[in-house]
């Protein structure tokens, strides 16, 4: 175990890294920062505050230059980063992670095995203000779940603060941004804004890694982490845990099939 | 400018008699941890502990979404109608803050430049401000750097600054102001001297200038500034969408069968397909140069082209946005900046 | 200009003619007389172009001001809108809004001889000039025009590149890329910036009009400095995607100027000055 100033200078003489994607103090809380020198060492941190999930910028290309990049990796950015390699949008050998969650203690992790071993050693606790609020939900009339959502996401101003933060939201076009069909109207009106939040949510079932990255991108607080956390957990009770691949793209013979009427 | 003093006990029967004769009074109402600008029905309502609203007040003459006018087609002819200028109510904005009054000029100029926006105008002109001084300010707040401050009167119709005694200042700047003092006559007194309101207002010390920004901006489109500061932004719409002054929309058609209408929505610069051609060429192709763009826009073309700065100092973008681009943090950075570098 | 400056103009579509392919040109007529007999316009401007449910499209008015009884634009089908126009048919209504943004300064070049040089669809703005010049020809000195595209069938206004070689007071060149050509093809072979180097009109009292796609733009530059034409006799048009054609909706600027306000016609001078994003 070493601490996260040692291990990022070491990463830019020994392994050759041209820039570390990490934390720095912000105005209010931590924020991303991209360390680009050995001078900028000493603005990394990393502790609790952290919220930020950095794995967003590992599919920017243009951001990442060429040569190896390192990355401040707290547990919900080496979840983003196995899904992503899950998904064959970033290859072993590419990033090395610098995994922890506090500056004092932090591990480098370079293969795929070692930092799905290290997730694996650390389940993660679960949020209670988030469990707290999907029960709510969940306790509700079906009606007044409607009317809940009906509520909040006709608030929404398709900022798309949250599809931008997401790190699995990484498509060049989104379907959002395709106008030959126009699938989802691109005003932010109630039936348009229904139209694409349902829809996010169904491009992240299974995939959704928990983050709530969007929630915390959102300038409204819409609670949208709720229905992609919520259908990623009904789709692990439906289709098993941990399934490999994708469920919109994986199929099993024995998936259940009693919502055929 | 005609002074007036109301008793602080007396504002929310002044508050009543507004609600009763308008037809849509907006002003700042808490909704969980943010505050919005709702119609109001009771003065108690209103949220008066909140630095600012999360969003602006631009939707009162710039809604998110706007019908344009209506098509019909039968056979081969097409049929079109316009939007009745009585749909537009006519609207009071309560305990708007001075950054959100000022806001409001920008906005004027750009949808009156050359040509006039006729719907824009519509809105305009049935709308009255009546702001609110601030005797508190947060971190992002930043208007006394752009010329702005937390006792301005620039742009709004009245301004009520809530005195350190039992009295409240109100300052009518227009016509339309008046007529609202005139619902409740009794309760203004009209005064001659100036009353010093300072004391009662936040200290926002000024970080920068905005003619220092606009200086080293002159020979910085081409300054490596622009990749440091936006190497984190994520290229959502959060900072343009809350900002009073962002006014960039995309016009699309809503239809249905043959019939919709085209309309109106906003729209954000920092989006990586705002530019993008048909042909698939993007002249800003990379975040670093919308970003450039974002800034560029607010505090060099506009002042240049409209005489008019494109942003309050209201610290909105900064609250907003995901990755703390904290954007008076950036204008100091460029002020204090060797662009030649 | 109208109350509402997003209202388009109703027009008829009179009639439809292919150029080349996936190239349509529209001859419109104003459904409202009284609209008609109000509206003028100035060469090089343009104008929103509307698939009602589908939305607008930016094209210049390839039309002369001169003729006043009809309207016409070009255009290709690449997206949505020009889908959505490609589908109409002779008879049927569409949407025009305009006419917007600056024009060529053809009082100026009064008895100036002038050379035009275009490639592909970028012919359109061009034709819209050349007709107004053609149609008060007595006013201007020596006419020269080269134009190409990638293949014989890809040149536009076949029709009017027929008229204007047969005109003796118009030089006419026409050129395809290396391989474009039919064994009938009888006009030059070559990129247009070589073919107008092999041409060489003269730069004496000349004004320069060049409209193509950037790479043609770009080695087109270098040949008419070297034929010796001033940065401010040589014009071109810009493109930049665009929506309310009224300088509100943020999106066509290039640095402080917008294409649809300040533009789209430029000098290579105002070429000059711009900030490099376009």
């Amino acid at each position: 175990m070493s601490n996260l100033e040692e291990t990022a200078r070491s990463l830019f003489k020994e392994e050759k890294v041209n820039l570390i994607i990490g934390f720095e103090e912000g105005s209010r809380h931590p924020r991303p920062f991209f360390c680009t020198s050995t001078d900028d060492i000493p603005k990394l941190i990393l502790d609790k505050r952290c919220h930020n999930n950095t794995a967003v910028y590992l599919t920017k290309k243009d951001l990442l230059g060429t040569g190896l990049v390192g990355i401040v990796a707290t547990l919900r950015v080496l979840k983003s980063a196995l899904q992503l390699s899950l998904e064959n949008q970033i290859n072993e050998g590419q990033f090395i992670f610098i995994a922890g969650e506090d500056a004092s203690d932090v591990q480098v992790l370079k293969d795929k095995a070692s930092i799905q071993s290290y997730v694996d050693a650390h389940p993660e606790i679960p949020d209670s203000k988030v469990e707290e609020r999907l029960h709510h939900i969940e306790s509700m009339s079906r009606e007044d779940r409607w009317a809940f959502w009906k509520n909040e996401l006709s608030k929404c101003i398709r900022c798309y603060a949250c599809r931008a933060a997401c790190p699995l939201c990484y498509c060049e076009r989104c379907v959002a941004e395709v106008n030959c069909p126009q699938w989802i109207d691109p005003w932010a009106a109630p039936l348009s804004n229904m139209e694409w939040q349902v829809n996010r949510a169904m491009h992240m079932a299974g995939r959704c890694t928990g983050c709530g990255a969007c929630y915390e991108a959102c300038p409204l607080d819409l609670p949208i982490n709720l229905l992609t956390k919520e259908l990623s957990s009904e789709i692990s009770e439906d289709f098993g845990k941990g399934i490999s691949g994708n469920v919109l793209s994986s199929f099993n013979p024995a998936d259940k099939e009693n919502f055929f009427k | 400018m005609k002074r007036y003093i109301i008793e602080k006990s007396k504002v929310n029967e002044w508050l009543k008699q507004i609600i009763k004769s308008t037809e849509r009074v907006l002003a700042p109402v808490k909704d969980g941890e943010k505050v919005y600008f709702r119609p109001i029905t009771s003065p108690q309502e209103t949220d008066y502990d909140s630095v600012t609203t999360t969003e602006s007040a631009k939707e009162t003459v710039f809604p998110r979404t706007e019908t344009l006018f209506r098509f019909k087609t039968e056979g081969k002819d097409t049929t079109l109608s316009e939007v009745s200028a009585e749909s537009y109510p006519q609207t009071v904005l309560w305990r708007a803050r001075p950054c959100d009054a000022v806001g409001f000029l920008p906005l004027d100029a750009i949808f009156n430049w050359d040509y006039k926006d006729n719907i824009y105008n519509l809105r305009r002109a049935k709308l009255t401000i009546v702001s609110f001084s601030c005797n508190t300010s947060d971190s992002c707040c930043f208007c006394t750097s752009v010329g702005g401050g937390p006792g301005n009167t620039e742009g709004t119709d009245i301004l009520v600054t809530l005195l350190n005694d039992e009295r409240a200042l109100a300052e009518v700047v227009t016509e339309k102001g008046e007529k609202l003092i005139s619902l409740c006559p009794t309760l203004f007194k009209a005064v001659e001297s100036d009353e010093d309101k300072s004391s009662a207002l936040a200290k926002i010390s000024s970080r920068f200038t905005s003619e220092q920004v606009q200086e080293h901006l002159k020979n910085a489109f081409d300054s490596s500034i622009w990749k440091q500061q936006s190497a984190r932004c994520i290229g959502c719409g959060a900072c343009a969408f809350v900002c009073p002054t962002c006014a960039c929309f995309d016009i699309q058609d809503d239809k249905c069968g043959r019939d919709g209408k085209r309309i109106r929505c906003w729209d954000s610069c920092g989006f990586s397909l705002f530019t993008k051609h048909t042909s698939g060429y993007n002249p800003r192709p990379e975040q670093s140069m919308r970003w450039r763009q974002r800034l560029l826009h607010k505090f060099s073309y506009m002042p240049d082209r409209i005489k008019v700065l494109g942003c309050t100092g209201c610290g909105r973008c900064s609250r907003a946005c995901p990755v703390d681009m904290n954007i008076a943090e950036h204008l100091y950075s460029i002020a204090n900046y060797n662009h030649e570098k | 200009m109208k109350n509402n400056i997003y209202l388009p103009y109703v027009m008829t579509i009179d009639r439809i003619i292919e150029e080349a392919p996936g190239v349509r040109t529209f001859r419109l007529k104003f459904k409202d007389k009284e609209e008609e007999n109000a509206f003028s316009f100035r060469a090089g401007q343009f104008a929103e172009y509307s698939a009602f449910g589908e939305g607008e499209c930016t094209f210049c008015i390839a039309s002369s001001p001169t003729r006043k009884e009809y309207i016409e634009c070009t255009f290709r089908k690449a997206g949505r809108v020009t889908s959505g126009l490609e589908r109409l048919e002779e008879g049927a209504t569409m949407g025009f809004r305009g006419p917007f943004g600056n024009f060529f300064p053809i009082e100026e070049w009064k008895g100036k001889n002038l050379l035009f040089v275009a490639g592909g669809i970028a012919l359109p703005p061009m034709r819209c000039v050349i007709w107004n010049i053609l149609d008060r020809r007595d006013e201007f000195g020596d006419i020269t025009i080269v134009y190409g595209a990638k293949s014989e069938n890809d040149l536009v206004y076949k029709q009017e590149l027929k008229e204007w070689g047969e005109r003796s007071d118009v030089r006419l060149v026409t050129t395809v890329d290396p391989g474009g050509e039919t064994p009938s093809w009888k006009g030059e072979v070559g990129f247009v910036p070589s073919i107008l180097e092999k041409t060489a009109p003269s730069s004496a009292n000349s004004i320069a009009v060049v409209c193509g796609p950037p790479v043609m733009i770009k080695f087109s530059f270098p040949v008419l400095e070297k034929l010796g034409f001033a940065d401010d006799c040589i014009y071109t048009t810009l493109e930049n995607r665009m929506k309310c054609g009224v300088g509100k909706c943020g999106r066509c600027n290039i640095g402080k100027y917008y294409v649809c306000k300040d533009g789209p016609v430029f000098t290579k001078k105002q070429l000059n000055d711009l900030p490099s994003e376009y």
